[in-house]
């Protein structure tokens, strides 16, 4: 019987040796399903602490709860797992108390849209120096598949079978409206973007937001007649639409379309910054 | 703001304090530098004052969007390297319940204050209650324990805040002080310890990069990010908490069950070993009480927080009429004081428990005595009991 090839003593490719599973096992595998683009969300965001070979003790990864809560296995540097929907409350803390860090939160469309929206919109008003990555799925994965704020109107899902009888939300125009100074969108199929993207994010000063929509074949792809991994992939590609291009058109002809591109960088006075320049003031007032 | 912070600043001598104000001075003595919290009625005079005290000391307030955000960012403070508060009424602290939860599963030290008012629902902002004694326990989901101190003056909100930060840092876990709403309003002398003194008694945040004695470094791979269980010698080892900015903070900490060593799991024996681990880690060691006239009494009292100081009253009085009452005093209400409630049962026929609720820890202690003993309650709702009427009580009792 021919047995199994040993585990390479080293990872072979450069970019497994900064994720857990590449430092922990040589392996850079990942427990998500066939197709699900979470797995390459991680992958990427690897690549950015190669790339720039960033210290990762100041880059802390704050994960909120859905599929993503195991993106830490595929994930660089140190992660803290929070409730549903408090990642930005968490992370709030972290980056007042040490504000030399800057935490990363991944969110989902469901922790960021329904649980915890509130959160969201307050930290895009305090511009904190926080980057969140919102996994964009259009479905709550983890626990099979209902539907979430930002399922579009019409589709199915496990709790819309006859179809989803809401409007759904837009994440770039509400982080807008709230006052993030760095927002951008961008699908699994525009990685190298995403990439860039991600780099400025963490450099950015103030509350950066990345929507990045990604692909679910077990579950928004099975309920909408996408059954292959690739179909949801290739209608996510065929509906995206860059900014300059999107400019030109109607609001109906947008309508289902996911315009992609950075909407918005405009430097705002960090909160953090803020608070020590605070205590800088009172300290010398009060001596 | 870890590197910023500056030491307590206010000179040793006696003020008068509000008690909501008691209670920020004696968590910034403790070496509390970030505040989080919501405005909810009796307890805005804490966020007020910690607004203005803690860019004094370098530290970090911030009012949060809701009860929940609040303490989320307590948690996140905590794990930046910073001691860390909230404070909140029954309603905020029913919201607050998620993360107890979780900060209990994942061990973080930290200190929430409830200034509790009457209940259910909105209730009456401005009377007191003791509405949240077993919520503060039994509140959210899952099997998790509780320090909770129950002070009755300013003073001892000075005191018994240090006290708290000093459990929490020392057993790793939420620490609750249940106030109220006329506790925290009442002004009243507060005497501030000598530096020296204070240095002596509040412990310190440290470091995961060492062993117990601060001295001998810890290599990563020995560090346990969770208390752990030593089989052999039957004890619990509680690990100083991970720094999210250092090396010693695991690559993934789960809110979901998980090994010491900070691993995600499924198993049956991870959460059997998790949810003994948590709730045995501290024990019986934690509970502090008190007692008056105990030794030759019949009769006695057993209270906690405010009626403490009607009960003394009333035990004196009945002693000037050669009633023997005494007065048993639980300082920690959670972890419950059983075995010592057990042995006060022992040695007293009757015990009263006037509580400013329906009696909330009354069937606690009925639980708790032996056989024969006859417990009673003296429940008030919203009002704290006079003296007198607590005279009467045990007179109408009295053999």
């Amino acid at each position: 019987m021919q047995s199994l090839p040993p585990l390479p003593e080293r990872p072979l490719h450069p970019y497994e040796l900064v994720s857990y599973t590449g430092r922990k096992f040589a392996q850079t595998f990942h427990i998500f399903c066939r197709g699900c683009g979470y797995g390459a969300i991680g992958q990427l965001l690897c690549r950015v602490f190669k790339d720039q070979n960033l210290d990762e003790t100041l880059y802390p990864f704050v994960v909120g709860v859905g599929c993503y809560s195991a993106i830490p296995l595929v994930l660089p540097g140190r992660a803290l797992m929070t409730p549903h929907g408090r990642t930005l409350a968490v992370a709030t803390g972290i980056k007042l108390a040490n504000p030399k860090l800057t935490p990363i939160c991944i969110a989902g469309d469901g922790d960021n849209l329904a649980i915890g929206t509130n959160h969201f919109m307050q930290a895009c008003r305090r511009n904190i120096g926080i980057a969140l990555i919102m996994l964009h799925n259009n479905i709550y994965g983890m626990t099979g598949g209902q539907v979430s704020p930002t399922t579009p109107i019409g589709m199915h899902a496990s709790t819309a079978t006859y179809g989803y009888l809401e409007d759904e939300f837009d994440p770039v125009a509400l982080a807008l409206t709230a006052g993030a100074s760095y927002v951008a969108r961008w699908t699994t199929a525009h990685a190298r973007q995403f990439i860039k993207s991600v780099k400025k994010a963490l450099q950015w000063k103030g509350f950066s937001f990345i929507d990045m929509i990604s692909q679910c074949p077990t579950y928004f792809g099975r309920h909408n007649d996408m059954a292959e991994p690739v179909d949801v992939f290739n209608w996510i590609k065929s509906n995206s639409i860059t900014l300059e291009k999107a400019k030109d058109l109607s609001e109906d002809e947008l309508k289902g379309k996911f315009v992609i591109g950075e909407f918005r960088e405009t430097l705002r006075k960090e909160l953090s910054d803020k608070y020590i320049e605070l205590i800088k003031e009172v300290r010398s007032r009060s001596k | 703001m870890a590197e910023n912070s500056y030491e307590y600043d206010m000179p040793s001598k006696s003020y008068v304090w509000m008690g909501n104000e008691a209670m920020v001075e004696g968590a910034l003595a403790a070496g509390c530098r970030f505040f989080a919290g919501y405005p909810i009625t009796p307890q805005n005079e804490v966020p007020e004052r910690m607004s203005v005290r803690l860019p004094q000391l370098g530290g970090v307030f911030i009012q949060m969007e809701d009860e929940m955000a609040s303490i989320s960012a307590v948690v996140g403070a905590s794990f930046a390297g910073l001691k860390a508060m909230t404070s909140t009424s029954g309603p905020g602290f029913s919201l607050m319940q998620e993360v107890m939860s979780w900060a209990s599963s994942i061990e973080v030290p930290m200190v929430v204050a409830d200034v509790q008012r009457t209940g259910p629902g909105a209730g009456i902002v401005n009377l007191p209650h003791h509405s949240d004694i077993i919520q503060a326990h039994y509140g959210g989901n899952g099997e998790y324990p509780v320090i909770a101190y129950a002070p009755s003056s300013c003073q001892e909100l000075f005191d018994f805040t240090i006290d708290a930060f000093n459990d929490a840092e020392t057993w790793r876990t939420p620490v609750v002080i249940f106030s109220d709403s006329l506790l925290g309003h009442i002004h009243e002398k507060v005497v501030v310890p000598p530096k020296k003194k204070l240095d002596q008694h509040v412990i310190p945040r440290k470091l995961a990069t060492y062993e117990e004695d601060g001295i001998t470094p810890l290599p990563r791979n020995k560090y346990y990010t969770f208390t752990n269980y030593d089989k052999k010698a039957n004890i619990y080892k509680i690990s100083i908490p991970p720094n999210i900015a250092t090396d010693y903070f695991p690559e993934w900490l789960p809110a979901v069950t998980h090994s010491p060593q900070s691993i995600a799991s499924e198993y049956q024996e991870a959460a059997e070993l998790e949810v003994y681990t948590l709730n045995s880690k501290f024990g019986e060691s934690v509970i502090k009480t008190q007692e008056y006239f105990i030794e030759d009494a019949d009769i006695a009292l057993v209270c906690y927080g405010l009626p403490f100081r009607s009960a003394l009253r009333a035990v004196k009085l009945a002693r000037e009429e050669g009633i023997k009452a005494g007065l048993f005093r639980l300082v920690t209400v959670w972890p419950f004081a059983r075995k010592a409630v057990q042995e006060l049962s022992q040695k007293v026929k009757k015990l009263l428990v006037p509580e400013i609720n329906i009696g909330q820890i009354l069937i606690w202690i009925e639980a708790a005595v032996e056989d024969g003993t006859i417990v009673e309650g003296i429940p008030s709702i919203s009002r704290l009991h006079t003296p007198k009427e607590l005279l009467d009580k045990i007179k109408e009792v009295a053999p």
